[in-house]
């Protein structure tokens, strides 16, 4: 089970809901990825096609828990801003702290991220920032009273996968709140390889949105979370230099 | 009166509008869940129909889109 603040979780699957091509291929995606959390981002609302349809809408949000993002904001304030937008929606009162700080990398910037999150601890959100594979910060956040930290894999967007699995792994292993990697996953493989490195959870968007066959890839992805973190438990085993047979050494006929 | 909502400015009718909950009905929503800001001040839903919208006032409506 994956827990976050109180509430708890079967899958370790987080969703984005960004850049789907068409609602129906996304509600289908959803459903099969099995995910219970899903990101969103705040807008405005388009006034010249209010009524336009949107996803939220056909989510029964009793099956799944919301956690928007501040993404848009490029410093603290802004992402306060954007925080308290979207709990006044009476919907969640979870928030992915995302402060971006550069156009091209769309790297957090971790300074204005920790400012963010402090304010909003103390008002009462669940809090869960999108950071770097920065192992320091980390561990800051963590010890403000974050529930969660969501270290990078790659940049937005890339999925160019797991770039440090060194630094995600000391993330992992000296984290006392769940470990969710967000963003740069770009197949199964990376979901896998991030929940054997001991993550608590994935958060992914493009790699689904933008595959060839989204909901084919979601269950995929769902698959992967579940392999990589039964790989986890079951402990590996270590990597060596030299061969060691599987089939016994006594016995041989050739011998 | 003038407000301007999401960046635009529009003309209203000050007589149909006077409140929060009056401008979201002229708007035509549907089911749709918004969240307002009045003058940068973030409503809840309960106090739309108590919020006043006066000329001048800045508006943002804002909702849940797809994002990452």
């Amino acid at each position: 089970m994956l827990t976050i603040g109180s509430q708890q979780f079967h899958s370790r699957l987080l969703l984005g809901t960004g850049k789907f091509s068409d609602l129906d291929i996304q509600s289908r995606a959803v459903e099969v990825s099995e995910t219970e959390i899903l990101t969103f981002a705040v807008r405005r609302l388009n006034l010249s096609n209010p009524r336009e349809e949107n996803f939220l809408e056909r989510l029964d949000l009793k099956r799944y828990t919301l956690l928007p993002n501040t993404a848009g904001a490029v410093n603290a304030e802004e992402a306060v801003r954007i925080a308290r937008l979207a709990k006044a929606s009476g919907l969640c009162d979870m928030i992915k702290v995302e402060v971006i700080g550069d156009p091209h990398t769309l790297l957090p910037d971790p300074l204005e991220t920790w400012k963010a999150c402090e304010i909003l601890l103390e008002e009462g959100f669940i809090v869960l920032p999108y950071i770097s594979d920065d192992v320091i910060l980390a561990k800051r956040l963590q010890k403000l009273g974050v529930h969660a930290v969501m270290p990078g894999a790659s940049p937005i967007g890339t999925g160019r996968g797991i770039i440090n699995p060194f630094n995600l792994e000391i993330i992992i292993e000296q984290a006392e709140v769940p470990v969710i990697v967000d963003a740069g996953i770009g197949s199964p493989k990376d979901a896998a390889f991030a929940m054997e490195l001991g993550a608590d959870g994935v958060l992914l968007n493009s790699a689904v949105s933008g595959a060839n066959d989204p909901v084919k890839m979601a269950e995929a992805m769902k698959l992967a979370v579940q392999a990589g973190r039964l790989g986890y438990e079951a402990g590996r085993i270590p990597v060596k230099r030299y061969a060691a047979a599987s089939s016994p050494q006594e016995g041989m006929i050739t011998k | 009166m003038k407000l301007r909502i999401n960046g635009q400015f529009m003309d209203l009718d000050e007589k149909a509008i006077t409140t929060v909950e009056d401008l979201l009905h002229s708007l035509d929503l549907g089911v749709k869940t918004v969240v307002v800001e009045r003058n940068q001040e973030i409503l809840l839903k309960e106090q739309h129909a108590a919020t006043p919208v006066k000329d001048g006032d800045t508006i943002e409506i804002v909702h849940f889109v797809g994002g990452g």
